[in-house]
């Protein structure tokens, strides 16, 4: 499973605890683990120093002892909010029953907590969204990227359309994304909010190109060999798609999904800054609004936040991908 | 019940001996069977779950204090406040229904109700504020400008006249360079302030011509204005791409804060307690919610007497609240240095200003139909309104637009609960929409709101009469 999942950085720690040869293993840590973090060590150190060489209007620019105290305060809000929380919906439930004692024929309902979205729930919102639009774009790339693979002229055909639109800023469908949502999802109480769609929408835009174009590619690259014996047996359309052509075409598939992750979650930052629509990209937005002196350190705590997640979802993908790879052989970064 | 109310309540505008008395017969039987049955005036809220879009200004207070101090739930209503990107984000999010209601520029309704830029009926019955709006320069501009001013002591006399930075707008058009000012949006009273004190400086400010597809507000212009947003403003100036501005607060105060400009005056000195926002509702929203639309205006009159109570002792409490980042979000002491009753002129000169943001002192809450018309005499001043309208157009479309009857709804429901007093509002039995004739701006023309032509003829720059670009 480790080894599949491309883990190597487990690897010493088990072997270690295992006994075997720890002196190679030590080695093999320091190459891992040291080597990193002192890469690490010295951004902060250079990061530290240039900080404070940088006056803005609002204040030097922000060292890592600020972000971090930042990061707390950010974390103490989303506490306190919370308990703001719970005392809401008591005293929601004891006007209820005031209003049911005055009026019996009322029937209680319990409305949502009103106050504001806490850092937290912001990085939650972003995740939902963007596995959301990233989702939609697979449902749609990837059977589309099996159509035009096989067919050499579909491939010819889609292909001058794709590559036009692969190229396009997500800052530039949101308008017209914007003003269809709102023309199209019409309804007096939506289940899921606008803001939510035109983010989904225009993060699926962006990111379905290198899933078709990969698929595709993977598909069109089939064995001939393979193909033939497809032949030979006479194998359904369907039969010839499911056992010869999506398992040859899995690798390359996944290769274009994790691109397609990465740039969902580029894309989903800018789309929600722009559109105003809840998540990291307002959470920034509405920092670099406020200009207080904190704001700068609150900024960099998404912009770490973001890189972090940013990472995560790579390798997960990157698990995925080596998990369905039979090419296990395959270095893969 | 509420019928009558409303029915007596417009009658008074024009009075005649019998509905006079009428209106007094009405209104003393509704006392006293208003004390008889002792029914609430208002029925419970029909849409109890609302969202109300604001901006990130100072003068949002009303809405942020009427959540916190739990004036809302109160009302058995659970808002949510939004803040919105920019004053075109936030009136389009109220008319197509995404916000139940907004804080808005006291020119919006007008404007969106006469169809100057997008047209809807939106109506207001709360006004949410007096002043608090200020005009700063940038830096260099200050340093040309300083020299044609009066000092007294080492200090600059206020109020400081436009005709101090005529010189450098020509000098600027001499080198032929474009001398740009922000404001926030074509019918802000920012843009009309800010208009007011150059015409009166006799730097022209600029027409619209929409009915030429003109909406830039720039013909004939010496000084050219444009929109930034407001939280965008210092930014906006320290890149240089606008020479000065015209912006609600805190924006003024964090120019000086971070040093990349000098406010030169405040709204209160070119119109002493002229209105500034409004909290608006579409006309369809507060027919299909009048009880919500009434308790709503509650929660605010009495976050408004809060802010204001015991000569401002809750401010500080406030510019707290204003602080967190779901609100204002600026510094502490940036948002007190205005909230408090002073006024941070150029570094360090520090003015007492006690009535610079006034929320409900001076019946600063209650929709005045002379204050709806001055803004459209603004709009026909500056093109905006392209061609002669009669008075009585004047005061139909404050009529349309202002709604006192729903605010004496909700006052009359406060003093019944015992939590207002009726000395705290207009004596509602003989108020007939109009301020008496304001003398107090910076040029010294008199403003009667039953006279907007007349009042358009007193001005040397802008249009009046016939007159058609």
């Amino acid at each position: 499973m480790i080894s599949i999942s491309q883990q190597t950085w487990l690897q010493p720690w088990i072997k270690l605890a295992r006994g075997e040869r720890p002196a190679q293993q030590l080695r093999s840590l320091s190459r891992t683990l040291v080597v990193p973090l002192a890469g690490i060590a010295a951004f902060l150190l250079l990061w530290a120093v240039a900080a404070g060489q940088i006056n803005t209007s609002l204040g030097a620019f922000p060292g890592p002892q600020d972000v971090w105290q930042q990061g707390g305060a950010l974390l103490d809000e989303h506490a306190a909010e919370r308990r703001e929380e719970t005392a809401f919906y008591e005293r929601q439930r004891e006007r209820n029953e005031q209003r049911q004692a005055q009026d019996p024929s009322y029937q209680p309902r319990l409305f949502p907590y009103t106050g504001s979205s806490t850092y937290i729930d912001q990085i939650l919102t972003s995740l939902v969204t963007v596995t959301a639009g990233f989702v939609l774009a697979s449902l749609l790339a990837i059977p589309l990227g099996i159509v035009i693979g096989l067919s050499n002229t579909l491939y010819r055909a889609f292909n001058p359309v794709i590559q036009l639109l692969k190229p396009v800023s997500p800052l530039a469908w949101l308008p017209l994304v914007t003003m269809v949502v709102s023309a199209v999802y019409v309804s007096q109480d939506p289940a899921v909010p606008k803001a939510f769609i035109t983010s989904m929408i225009t993060v699926m835009l962006c990111c379905l190109w290198p899933t078709v174009i990969n698929t595709a590619v993977g598909v069109a690259s089939v064995d001939g060999d393979l193909t033939n014996v497809s032949r030979v047996l006479r194998l359904g359309w369907l039969t010839h798609v499911r056992t010869i052509v999506l398992p040859s075409a899995i690798p390359m598939m996944f290769a274009g999904l994790r691109t397609s992750l990465g740039i969902a979650w580029m894309v989903l930052i800018a789309a929600e800054m722009l559109a105003q629509s809840p998540g990291l990209g307002k959470f920034v937005w509405d920092q670099f609004q406020n200009g207080s002196s904190d704001s700068l350190s609150r900024i960099m705590v998404a912009v770490i936040t973001i890189g972090v997640i940013g990472f995560l979802l790579d390798r997960l993908m990157l698990t995925l991908q080596g998990l369905v790879s039979w090419d296990k052989s395959a270095d893969l970064r | 019940m509420n019928e009558v109310l409303r029915t007596s309540f417009q009658w008074k505008t024009r009075p005649t001996p019998w509905t006079a008395w009428l209106a007094v017969f009405v209104l003393s039987v509704f006392a006293v069977t208003a004390r008889a049955a002792d029914k609430p005036l208002i029925g419970w809220p029909e849409k109890p779950e609302l969202t109300f879009g604001f901006i990130k200004l100072t003068d949002m207070a009303p809405l942020a204090i009427a959540y916190e101090k739990g004036y809302f739930e109160d009302e058995g209503l659970y808002v949510s406040l939004e803040a919105q990107a920019n004053w075109k984000v936030l009136l389009d999010g109220v008319i197509d229904g995404r916000l139940d209601g907004a804080h808005m520029l006291a020119g919006q309704p007008l404007a969106a109700t006469i169809g100057f830029g997008t047209r809807a009926h939106i109506i207001t019955a709360f006004s949410m504020d007096l002043n608090g709006n200020g005009i700063t320069v940038a830096n260099s501009v200050w340093r040309e400008m300083k020299k044609n001013i009066e000092h007294r002591d080492g200090k600059p006399v206020h109020p400081i006249s436009a005709s101090a930075l005529k010189p450098v707008v020509q000098a600027y058009r001499e080198r032929g360079e474009r001398f740009k000012m922000g404001m926030v949006f074509p019918v802000s009273t920012h843009n009309y302030e800010l208009r007011y004190w150059l015409a009166a400086g006799g730097i022209h400010p600029g027409y619209y011509a929409p009915h030429k597809g003109d909406t830039s507000g720039q013909l004939q212009a010496e000084a050219l204005l444009s929109v930034t947003p407001p939280p965008q403003m210092p930014a906006t100036l320290e890149a240089g791409t606008i020479h000065g501005y015209c912006v609600g607060e805190p924006w003024n105060q964090q120019a000086v804060f971070k040093g990349v400009g000098v406010p030169v005056i405040t709204d209160y000195e070119i119109w002493k307690n002229n209105p500034e926002k409004v909290f608006g509702v579409s006309k369809a929203w507060a027919d299909q919610y009048p009880n919500t639309h009434a308790r709503v205006v509650k929660a605010l009159i009495r976050a408004a007497k809060w802010l204001d109570e015991n000569n401002n002792a809750n401010r500080a409490e406030a510019v707290k609240i204003l602080a967190e980042s779901q609100y204002v979000g600026a510094d502490e002491e940036v948002i007190a240095n205005s909230m408090t009753g002073t006024f941070e002129y150029e570094k360090g000169d520090k003015r007492p200003i006690p009535d610079f943001n006034v929320f409900f002192r001076h019946h600063a809450t209650y929709p005045y139909y002379s204050d709806a018309i001055w803004y459209l005499t603004q709009m026909r001043r500056w093109g905006q309104i392209a061609e002669h309208k009669p008075d009585q157009w004047y005061l139909k479309t404050a009529r349309d637009v202002y709604r006192p009857d729903v605010y004496a709804k909700a006052a009359k429901a406060l003093i019944q609960e015992g939590k207002m007093q009726a000395s705290d509002f207009p004596d509602f039995a003989d108020e007939d929409g109009f301020k008496p004739p304001q003398s107090e701006f910076i040029d010294g023309v008199t403003y009667d709101g039953r006279e907007p032509n007349a009042y358009l003829q007193r001005f040397e720059i802008g249009l009046k009469g016939d007159a058609r670009l």
